[in-house]
C-alpha cells in the first residue's frame, strides 16, 4: 500500500515537471500570428503609462488595420549595449529589432550581424532630418549609408547639479571642472562603466574619446583616480534616486534622464560642459538572425511616424531626428510645461562641442577593461582600519595563547 | 538587573526592525518617497499587481523553488537512504564532504563556479545561449541537496534497526520492509528538507545573479533590478509584502508546530 | 545492518552522479580557469595580477573581521538574555530573530540604505532638528553598518540555540561551588556555548567577505570589495580568467580561517555548522 502510494508520489513528480518546465517556454506562437521580437534600452518607448500611447499595442492595431494580419510584439530590455551585443554575437534568441547605439552598431556591421534595409518599406523615412540621415549625418561614421539603421532617438551627455548645493556663480559651472571640485567633495557622482567614466575625464583633459595611444587613456586613468577621493560613488541609474532626493548634488548622465529627474525635483539644473561633451545616437536596426524582416521593417516605419514619434519623445524626454516631431507645436509646448528651457537644452547640438564614440578594436577594449580595474581596485586603506583590525587581532591571539596555555598547564595536571 | 536585560533586548531589535517597519510603513506612503509622509494609499500595491514583470518574476520563482525542491528531495532522499547503508566507509565520508560544499562554500563562488561549468560546456558543445531555466534549475538543485541530505540522515541514524529486521523475519523482503516500516519514519525529514530547499530557492540571490539570463526572472533577480535602477515606488509595497507573508509563515510553523507533526511524532 | 537490497545499495547514485557533475566539476574549472589565460594555455599570469588586488582583500579581510567581532560583542549578550526569559518569550523573540533572516537580504539592505542615505530619512530628521547631516552611504563605516545589521541574527540564531539547550544544573552546579557570575559565566557558560559561537562566526564571516550587493549598495559603488571584484570580472568573457583566480584565493582564505576557528572548537557537530538557517526553521 505504501509502496503503492510512494510510486504514484514518484510518479506525479515526473508528470508534473515537464508540464512545468514546458510551462515556463516561451509563450508558444499561436498558430498564424506572427511575433515581433524587439528588444530595446529600459524606459525607451511610450509604454501606455499614464494616458500616454502604448506605441508597441498602437503598432499591432495599425498592423491590423492597413494589412489585415495579427500580429503580436514581444518586448524585452537591455540595459547596456555591451549586454545587447553579447546577447546578439551569441545566435541564442533571435530579434527582430534591436536598438543599439552608435558604436556598438558600428561594431556590429564590422561583424556582419545586422541585415541592410529596405527601405521600400519605410517611406517614413524621409521625415529623419538631414543632420541624422545621409552623408551629412552625424552617423556616417558609424553607419555610412545607413545602410542598416535608422535614428531612434539621440541625446548628449552634460552635467546635473543640485542649485542648493552649488551657487550659481561657483566658477566651475559650466565645465566638467565641476566634477572633480574638492569643494564638492562627497557629494559627486560618477558613471559606473568605463566608457562613460573615461570619456568624461578624456574631455576635460581636451583628449580624444577614441584615442588609439595608450599614453592618452593612462592619463585619463590617472584622471579618474585623482577623482575617486572626492566622490560619493559610482553609479548608473541609481543616479535618479540619489540626485532626486538630494543626496548628491553632482553627476554626469543623459540629457533626457535629466528633465525625467526635473520632473520630481525642481532644484536640479543642467548644462553641457565648455570642453566638449558625447554625442549618441540609438538606432534602430535588424539582426541578419531576423525571422521576420519585412515585418521588422513596417515596425521601425511606424515608429517614424507622427504619433508614435511624438509619442516616444516625450515619454523618454530624447532628443527626436525626426522632423514631424521638432516642428510639432504640441511637442514644442509639452517640453515648453515640463520646462522652460527643455526645448532648448534637448536641441542644442549646434551650440555644443560634441564628439560621438566610436567602436574601439580588441585589443582597446581589453587595454581600457584592464584600465578599469585598475581604478576600481585602487583603494586606500584608512590608518583606522588597520588600528582597529590590530587591535582585534591582538586581543584574540591573546585570547588563544591564554586559552591554549591554560588548557596544557589543566592537561598536565 | 532583569529590566537592564529587558531594554537590551528591545533595544537591539528596535534597531535591527527600524528599516524594515519603515519600509512597510512607507509602502503606504502616497508620496512615492522615503523622505516624507503625504497620506495613507494603496496605489502602489495597486501598480505592483498591475506590473507583469513583477508577477511573472514571482511566478518563475515559485515554480523555480517546486520543482528545484523536488528534485533535490527526491535524489536527496535517496543518496541519504544509500549513504546511510553504505559500507565503504572512504567513500560515505568523501560523499558527504563534496555534498556540503555548496553549503560551506560562499555563494558567490558557489554561483561562479557553476557559470564556469555551463560556459565550458556551452563552449564544447558549441552552443551559446545556454542559460536560462535549466540552468537555474540545476544551480538551484545543486545548492538544495545538501540541506534535504541533512534533514533527512538523521532521521534515518534515529532509525530502530531492529524494526526493519522484524518486519524481514515476518516475511517482508528488504524493499517492502523499507517503504513499510522505514519510510514513515523518515517522512518528517523529508518533509523538512523540502520546506528548506523551496525556501531557499525562493531567497536565493546571488547563485541566480551568475548562472541566469533576462528571459527567466526571478523574484530576487527582480528587485536587485529594480534596486540598480530608478526604484519604482511598488517594490516596497512587494518587499511589504514578503515581509508579512514571511512573518505569517514563521508564526504558523513555529505556533501551529507545537500541536502537529514535530510535537507528535508517530 | 542487514545487507540492502540492490536498490538501496545504487540509491545514492544519482546523487553521487549529480554531485560529481555539479559540485566537483564547477570547482576544477574553476581552478582551470584560474590557471590559464585567455587562449587556454597555462599560465600563472592571473595569480600574479591578483597582486594589484591586494588591498581590496585586505579591506575585505578587515570588513568582515569587524563585522564579525561586533556582531559578537552584540549578539551574545542578547543570546544571553533572551534565554533567560520566559519560554513564551522566548519564542516570539525567536520568531522576531528569524523574520529579518528570511526576507530578502537585498531588501533588507536597501531599506537601510534608503534610510542611511544622505537624502534619506534619518538625515531628514537631523536636518528638522538643526543638526549636521552624517554621510552613512559610500563610506567604509556604512558598509561594515551594512554587515552587521544584515548578518546579526545569523549570529545571535545559533547562540541562542546552544544557550537554551544548556543544561541548568551545570550552573546551578558552578554556583553551588561557590562562582561569581563572571566565573559562571566564563568557565561554564561560554565553553558549553563555543559550538554556538563558532556556527555563528562562521556565519557571519563568511558571507561578510564575500558580499558584493551591501557594498554595492552602502558603498554607492565607490567600495569595491572581493565580491564586487569577482562580479565585475564576470561580467566580460575575457576576464573570467582573472574572475577565477580571485574566487579561487578567497576560497582558500576561507578555508583558512574557517580551520582555524575550527581548532578551538572541541565538538565537530556538522549538523551544527550550517544549522542557523536550517535550525531555525526546523526546530
Amino acid at each position: 500500500m505504501r509502496k503503492i502510494r510512494f510510486a504514484a508520489l514518484l510518479a506525479a513528480v515526473i508528470i508534473i515537471l515537464p508540464l512545468l518546465l514546458s510551462a515556463c517556454g516561451e509563450d508558444g506562437i499561436a498558430g498564424g500570428t506572427k511575433t515581433l521580437y524587439v528588444y530595446n534600452w529600459g524606459e525607451y518607448i511610450s509604454d501606455g503609462s499614464e494616458g500616454c500611447l502604448d506605441s508597441n499595442a498602437a503598432f499591432e492595431e495599425w498592423y491590423f488595420e492597413t494589412y489585415g494580419e495579427r500580429v503580436k510584439v514581444n518586448y524585452s530590455t537591455f540595459s547596456s549595449n555591451e549586454s545587447l551585443y553579447a546577447k546578439l554575437s551569441s545566435g541564442s534568441v533571435s530579434y527582430d529589432v534591436v536598438v543599439p547605439s552608435d558604436y556598438m552598431i558600428e561594431r556590429l556591421i564590422a561583424e556582419d550581424l545586422l541585415a541592410p534595409l529596405n527601405y521600400d518599406n519605410i517611406p517614413e523615412i524621409i521625415n529623419i532630418l538631414p543632420e541624422f540621415w545621409g552623408d551629412a549625418s552625424v552617423h556616417s561614421d558609424h553607419d555610412p549609408g545607413n545602410v542598416y539603421s535608422v535614428p531612434y532617438l539621440y541625446g548628449m551627455i552634460g552635467i546635473i547639479y543640485n542649485t542648493t548645493m552649488v551657487d550659481a556663480d561657483d566658477p566651475s559651472l559650466g565645465s566638467w571642472k565641476l566634477m572633480w571640485d574638492e569643494r564638492h567633495a562627497g557629494n559627486i557622482l560618477q558613471f559606473n562603466n568605463s566608457r562613460d567614466a573615461f570619456g568624461s575625464a578624456q574631455y576635460f583633459l581636451g583628449l580624444d574619446v577614441n584615442s588609439d595611444s595608450e599614453a592618452d587613456w593612462r592619463k585619463a586613468l590617472e584622471k579618474l583616480k585623482e577623482q575617486k577621493p572626492i566622490l560619493q560613488g559610482y553609479v548608473m541609474d541609481e543616479i535618479y534616486n540619489k540626485m532626486e532626493n538630494g543626496s548628491a548634488g553632482i553627476a554626469a548622465y543623459y540629457a533626457g534622464d535629466y528633465l525625467a529627474m526635473y520632473e520630481n525635483n525642481s532644484d536640479l539644473e543642467f548644462f553641457y560642459p565648455e570642453e566638449g561633451t558625447n554625442l549618441y545616437v540609438d538606432a534602430m536596426c535588424i539582426p541578419k538572425s531576423s525571422k521576420n524582416k519585412e515585418l521588422a521593417e513596417r515596425y521601425i516605419n511606424f515608429m517614424l511616424m507622427e504619433e508614435p514619434a511624438i509619442a516616444n519623445a516625450e515619454y523618454t524626454y530624447y532628443a527626436s531626428p525626426n522632423r514631424l516631431v521638432v516642428e510639432s507645436e504640441e511637442y514644442i509646448d509639452y517640453m515648453g510645461e515640463i520646462k522652460e528651457d527643455a526645448y532648448e537644452k534637448m536641441y542644442a547640438t549646434d551650440s555644443v562641442k560634441t564628439s560621438t564614440y566610436e567602436n574601439l578594436s580588441g585589443e582597446k577594449l581589453i587595454l581600457i577593461n584592464q584600465l578599469w580595474e585598475e581604478l576600481k581596485s585602487d583603494i586606500e586603506i584608512s590608518a583606522g582600519i588597520y588600528a582597529i583590525c590590530g587591535v582585534i587581532i591582538a586581543v584574540l591571539l591573546s585570547l588563544g595563547i591564554y586559552f591554549g596555555v591554560r588548557k596544557r598547564i589543566r592537561d598536565n595536571y | 538587573m532583569k529590566f537592564l536585560q529587558r531594554s537590551y533586548i528591545v533595544l537591539i531589535f528596535l534597531l535591527l526592525y527600524v528599516p524594515i517597519i519603515v519600509l512597510v510603513a512607507f509602502s503606504f506612503n502616497e508620496a512615492g518617497s522615503l523622505a516624507e509622509y503625504s497620506g495613507f494609499s494603496l496605489v502602489w500595491y495597486e501598480e505592483l499587481f498591475a506590473d507583469e514583470e513583477a508577477l511573472t518574476s514571482l511566478r518563475n520563482s515559485l515554480v523555480l523553488a517546486v520543482s528545484s525542491s523536488l528534485i533535490a528531495t527526491v535524489i536527496g532522499t535517496f543518496a541519504a537512504l544509500g549513504l546511510h547503508r553504505m559500507k565503504a566507509k572512504w567513500l560515505k565520508g568523501t560523499v558527504n564532504t563534496v555534498t556540503n560544499i555548496p553549503m560551506m562554500n560562499p555563494d558567490i563562488v558557489t554561483g561562479v563556479s557553476m557559470m564556469l561549468l555551463f560556459v565550458a560546456f556551452a563552449g564544447i558543445l558549441g552552443t551559446s545561449d545556454f542559460l536560462g531555466f535549466g540552468t537555474m534549475l540545476i544551480a538551484h538543485v545543486t545548492f538544495n541537496l545538501p540541506y534535504v541530505i541533512l534533514s533527512v540522515m538523521p532521521r534515518f541514524k534515529a532509525l530502530d534497526v531492529s524494526l526493519s529486521e522484524a518486519a524481514q523475519d515476518l516475511g517482508c523482503t528488504p524493499s517492502q520492509a523499507f517503504f513499510k516500516v522505514e519510510l514513515p519514519e523518515i517522512v518528517p525529514g523529508i518533509v523538512s528538507g523540502l520546506m528548506l530547499g523551496f525556501t531557499m530557492s525562493l531567497d536565493d540571490f546571488v547563485i541566480s545573479h551568475f548562472v541566469s539570463s533576462p528571459d527567466f526572472q526571478t523574484l530576487p533577480l527582480y528587485v536587485y533590478n529594480q534596486t540598480a535602477h530608478n526604484v519604482k515606488f511598488s517594490m516596497y509595497a512587494l518587499s511589504a509584502l514578503i515581509v508579512v507573508t514571511i512573518l505569517i509563515i514563521l508564526l504558523v510553523v513555529n505556533f501551529a508546530g507545537s500541536v502537529g507533526k514535530k510535537g507528535g511524532a508517530k | 545492518m542487514k545487507k540492502g537490497s540492490l536498490f538501496q545499495r545504487l540509491a545514492a547514485a544519482p546523487h553521487i552522479l549529480w554531485a560529481i557533475m555539479f559540485i566537483v566539476f564547477p570547482m576544477i574549472f574553476v581552478l582551470f580557469f584560474a590557471f590559464t589565460d585567455a587562449d587556454g594555455n597555462f599560465s600563472f599570469s592571473n595569480i600574479t595580477s591578483l597582486s594589484q588586488y591586494g588591498h581590496v582583500f585586505v579591506l575585505s579581510i578587515a570588513f568582515a573581521l569587524i563585522a564579525t567581532v561586533v556582531c559578537l560583542i552584540i549578539g551574545y549578550p542578547l543570546a544571553y538574555f533572551m534565554s533567560k526569559q520566559s519560554p513564551r518569550a522566548q519564542k516570539v523573540l525567536m520568531v522576531l530573530v528569524m523574520l529579518p533572516m528570511w526576507c530578502n537580504l537585498l531588501i533588507r539592505t536597501y531599506a537601510l540604505m534608503a534610510l542611511l542615505d544622505n537624502g534619506g530619512l534619518l538625515n531628514s530628521l537631523l536636518e528638522s532638528l538643526g543638526l549636521d547631516k552624517i554621510q552613512i552611504v559610500g563610506t567604509n563605516f556604512g558598509v561594515i553598518l551594512g554587515m552587521i545589521y544584515d548578518f546579526l541574527p545569523y549570529m545571535v540564531l545559533p547562540i541562542f540555540t546552544a544557550m537554551t539547550k544548556l543544561d541548568p544544573k551545570f550552573i546551578e552546579a558552578s554556583q553551588d561551588l561557590g562562582c561569581t557570575t563572571w566565573q559562571t559565566m566564563t568557565r561554564v557558560i561560554m565553553p558549553l556555548t563555543a559550538s554556538g559561537v563558532i556556527s555563528g562566526v562562521t556565519m557571519v564571516f563568511v558571507p561578510s567577505i564575500s558580499t558584493f550587493y551591501i557594498s554595492q549598495k552602502l558603498g554607492a559603488g565607490k567600495i569595491d570589495l572581493v565580491g564586487d571584484t569577482i562580479e565585475r570580472l564576470f561580467q566580460n568573457p575575457s576576464t573570467y580568467n582573472v574572475g577565477a583566480a580571485v574566487s579561487l584565493i578567497m576560497m582558500v582564505l576561507i578555508i583558512i580561517s574557517v580551520g582555524i576557528m575550527n581548532r578551538f572548537s572541541d565538538d565537530k557537530t556538522p549538523s551544527d555548522s550550517k544549522g542557523g538557517k536550517g535550525g531555525g526553521l526546523v526546530p
